[in-house]
């Protein structure tokens, strides 16, 4: 089987895998990560968002094999020393969740969002930059709310 | 107010497990020695299973053992149920065919489970699934329930002839077709109300373990109420005993009624664990299973007609619906489109003649039963199409046309049971139509046309039924089980509560709602309530949530056992406090005597009954632990007005939302950020199915043509506008809290709303569901080839 190291959360990860083994079910299930949701088979989802390199990926999409020597930040690794990123912290103030399922991908792709497209993010921006997460519970609305507000804070 | 009480937007407590990864859905558990299960699934709609050939599968690696329908019959295991006996208009039970959770002879959709594949890894089992090597006698299918009666082909089930399941009816017949006789005119329309996925992003999952040492079972499960699923696997099926099962419902990412009922999947986890010795089971389902057998919803084909006087009055109303209930009925199938559904067909409005009459039908596809609201949405969809289409004909304003039909004296008995106990339907939609600005629309109107948009605005003024009850009524309509709900308050010596409940969260906020009940009525810190539910070994019953009936029925059991502890602490406290229980007050979290300066704080108290130094035990029990098992009086009754308004864009035939009012009547709300949070979801559910979703098979071969998110279109968020919410409040009277309900109200409400606020924009009267880009363009093409 393939050797693969990379970086988790800032811990230094080294493991033997299947070849076909998604990132996902790398993170899930040899590393006990369950923070990451798999939520379909089409990549549509986006409940499996996390970052590599600090950029925004869907983890069902990437083999685990070719994560060497990647960074990789997940749910579980955004807050810091006990301290919740503010992000998180908006999702709760504005209850951007319901159910929870999709949240963390729902973060994820929002701390990327204002990497890219900086702190002040007007609705319409944040509603099109969504396209690829998908969330049954809220209508989106109050997490476009908690992305805007979230963005301001970081 | 305090600022956790009740009416307070408190910040949910659940949150922070799920803001950090820490939450603990079915999926994220695994078991010591765990072992996957896969399902072998049926390629055709109808066939017979002629051989099942394992023999490759079994030496496949990792493979432990691979169980068919053989295996399961010598078990002797029982079927999966349904649970509301409806009787057709002749008096005859509805036909209920066969379902064992392993198809035996048959299959009878794409997705019917054939084999599972137990292996040590998901992979391995998967794998081996391929080896099975099924023979199949295929047969036609029968798909759409508009042909399900008249296909001539062979029947799903043999005892259902025609696939009839019933052909049952509501209301009176002779008075409908008088009204209909003297009408001064008549609205007819065909409605198609399109089947849906629910699509919860949680996929089902299951692990059944079972401990040869103890001969005990366990469940964990992605259900909406564990305690029903206790009852059916053991009951029904027949795996073991309530008391040698356990349930557990952790986490559960969303339900919308698809996890509601008892499915095939879990039953035979918890059966293959025993079969291989007791290794813990374990299956997830990919997302494509879930679009082939996750119970389905909606799926109607109706005729329905309104009968207006001279002055826009509704005089009668006549509906005739086919419903689809799939190959088989699923746990409250018959009650979705019978009691959930006609009972709701007088609307807000005041019809003097209703006559309704459903034919529910089996075909070749996924069980069909409750989605987010369950009949009621489809019951709107007929209504407020109707009511709109009817204005527009009678060139009534469709906002006058509805004030002059209102019920506007409560309580208010309906020609189909329901009996309304409160309400005020003028104050929602003028409150509605003044957030909406409808005086402004002409104008919005024109500034579109002017930039090459077509603007149009639909209103849908609805009313569901919510916590369904009572017992003894519901009993007497079919239903199999009772409706009420339990709780348990178990107050601790230090004062901190913990309220065990027999509703399930799975999103809905229940251990911040709750606490804030528990938190205003004993005046303790909210930090000191917490909530638990979804696990039989420590709730002793419950019925779960569903119908919005969470708030309705559970919160007031959780108030009762609240009412049971200040009585109980009352005397614990007078003893202590040496007087009188009558003089015993409590009030803000303390405990006085009347005209004394004595006093107690709940914690004290609290303490002072697990002591039971200060008081006789033979006349007062130690410790403080209430529970109240609560049966509603009848149903309630949120109503509203939600007005959509669209623009069409006429070259592409996309349809954008450009501003959305709902003004809801939930009653008493107890925490608005929550429920503003329903209400948006809800809006969603129903948008989408307007708009972009609907679930497809093959009319000829039964395939299901929208297996994943490539191709059934879930909406998104740049779908939505920012919406705008309003509340009108009349109390329920049937509750001490005046609740009413909130979770299905923008699911019911947005089809209507958005159906008739594309055709308005459209000028067109008729437009199936969803009102795609492809439908719209060539509707719009139509017009300007006919305007040529």
């Amino acid at each position: 089987m393939p050797s693969v190291s990379l970086n988790v959360n800032g811990q230094a990860v080294s493991a033997e895998v299947e070849g076909r083994t998604l990132l996902v079910d790398f993170l899930r299930d040899h590393l006990g990560l369950t923070g990451t949701h798999v939520g379909c088979d089409t990549s549509q989802c986006g409940a499996c968002v996390v970052h590599l390199d600090g950029k925004a990926v869907k983890s069902c999409t990437v083999f685990a094999v070719g994560c060497d020597g990647v960074e990789v930040t997940t749910i579980e690794g955004l807050a810091r020393n006990g301290r919740l990123h503010p992000m998180q912290e908006a999702f709760q103030e504005n209850h951007g969740l319901q159910c929870g399922f999709c949240t963390p991908g729902m973060i994820m792709a929002g701390v990327d969002l204002v990497r890219r497209r900086g702190k002040s993010l007007d609705e319409s921006t944040i509603r099109a930059e969504l396209d690829g997460n998908l969330c049954r519970c809220t209508g989106y609305h109050n997490i476009v709310k908690s992305i805007q507000a979230g963005a301001a804070k970081m | 107010m305090s600022d956790t009480g009740i009416g307070a937007r408190v910040r949910r407590k659940e949150d922070r497990r799920f803001i950090t990864g820490r939450a603990n859905y079915t999926d994220d558990i695994n078991l010591k020695n765990q072992t996957y299960g896969y399902f072998v699934r049926s390629p055709h709609a109808h066939a017979t299973i002629d051989s099942i050939n394992i023999s490759q599968a079994l030496k496949a690696p990792g493979v432990i053992a691979v169980l068919t329908g053989e295996d399961l019959a010598a078990d002797k295991l029982g079927g999966l149920i349904c649970g509301w006996m409806i009787h057709s208009k002749d008096g005859s039970p509805m036909k209920v065919g066969p379902h064992p959770a392993l198809a035996q002879g048959k299959v009878r959709y794409v997705g019917d489970h054939v084999a599972i594949v137990v292996a040590k890894t998901k992979a391995q089992a998967k794998a081996a699934g391929e080896l099975v090597r099924v023979s199949y006698g295929e047969l036609p299918a029968v798909v759409d329930p508009a042909d399900a009666q008249k296909s001539g082909g062979p029947p799903v089930h043999d005892l259902a002839p025609n696939n009839t399941v019933f052909e049952w009816a509501l209301g009176d017949k002779a008075a409908t077709d008088g009204a209909f006789a003297r009408a001064s005119h008549v609205t007819k329309m065909n409605i198609v109300n399109n089947r849906l996925v629910p699509n919860a992003i949680e996929p089902r999952a299951a692990i059944g373990s079972y401990d040869a040492a103890s001969d005990h079972f366990t469940l964990y499960t992605t259900s909406q109420n564990p305690h029903v699923a206790r009852l059916v696997i053991s009951a029904f099926v027949g795996i073991a005993p309530e008391n040698k099962l356990r349930v557990v419902a952790p986490d559960v990412g969303g339900g919308f009624g698809s996890k509601i009922f008892i499915y095939a999947e879990e039953v035979l986890c918890l059966w293959a664990s025993k079969r291989i010795g007791g290794r813990p089971v374990k299956w997830t389902a990919e997302r494509t299973e879930s679009f082939q057998a996750d119970a389905h919803g909606r799926d109607h084909v109706t005729e329905a007609e309104l009968a207006m006087d001279q002055s826009g009055k509704i005089i009668g109303l006549r509906v005739k619906t086919i419903a689809n209930m799939g190959a088989y009925l699923s746990t409250f199938a018959s009650c979705v489109p019978t009691y959930l559904y006609a009972t709701l067909l007088s609307g807000q409005y005041n019809i003097p003649a209703i006559y309704a009459e459903v034919d529910a039908v089996y075909t070749n596809t996924a069980p069909v039963d409750a989605y987010r609201g369950a009949g009621r949405p489809e019951a709107t969809y007929v209504v407020e199409r109707l009511v709109e289409t009817a204005a527009r004909e009678m060139k009534i304003d469709p906002a006058e046309f509805r004030r002059r039909n209102f019920i506007t004296s409560f309580p208010h008995q309906t020609p189909v049971i329901m009996t309304y106990d409160a309400g005020d339907y003028h104050a929602s939609l003028e409150k509605a139509l003044g957030l909406a600005d409808y005086k402004g629309f002409p104008a919005r109107k024109a500034a579109a046309a002017a930039k090459g948009k077509m603007r149009g605005i639909g209103f849908s003024t609805y009313i569901e039924a919510c916590g369904i009850a009572p017992s003894a009524a519901i009993g007497s309509l079919g239903a199999g089980v009772g409706l009420w709900e339990s709780a348990e308050v178990r107050v601790n010596p230090v004062g901190t509560v913990e309220i065990l409940t027999g509703s399930h969260s799975h999103g809905q906020g229940h251990e911040t709602t709750f606490a804030q009940l528990a938190s205003d009525r004993l005046g303790i810190p909210i930090d000191n309530v917490s909530v638990i539910h979804g696990d039989t070994d420590k709730v002793q019953f419950g019925m779960g949530t569903y119908g919005s009936r969470s708030g309705a029925v559970g919160m007031t059991a959780i108030a009762k056992a609240l009412d049971k502890i200040e009585a109980k602490a009352k005397k614990v406290a007078a003893a202590v406090m040496e007087a009188a229980e009558g003089d015993v007050e409590f009030k803000d979290g303390s405990f006085t005597v009347k005209g004394t300066d004595k006093k107690m704080a709940f914690g004290e108290v609290a303490l002072a009954a697990y002591v039971a130094h200060k008081f006789p035990s033979n006349e007062i029990e130690p410790g403080l632990k209430e529970g109240s098992f609560h049966d509603p009086s009848n149903f309630t009754f949120p109503a509203g007005c939600h007005i959509c308004e669209v623009e069409i864009d006429r070259e592409t035939g996309m349809t954008e939302i450009v501003n959305w009012v709902a003004v809801d009547d939930f009653g008493t709300i107890i925490n608005p950020m929550i429920v503003e949070g329903q209400v948006h979801g809800g809006i969603a559910q129903g948008v989408g199915q307007a708009l972009t979703e609907a679930c497809v098979y093959d009319r000829e071969s039964g395939q299901l043509l929208t297996g994943s998110y490539m191709d059934y279109c879930m909406p998104r968020a740049h779908d939505f506008p920012e919406f705008k919410l309003g509340f009108t409040e009349t109390k329920c009277p049937s509750n001490p809290l005046g609740m009413k309900g909130c979770g299905e109200a923008g699911a019911i409400a947005a089809p209507a709303a958005v159906m008739n606020a594309v055709t308005d924009a459209l000028g067109v009267r008729d437009l199936p569901m969803p009102a795609s880009p492809h439908r719209v363009w060539r509707t719009i093409k139509g017009m300007r080839l006919a305007a040529e």
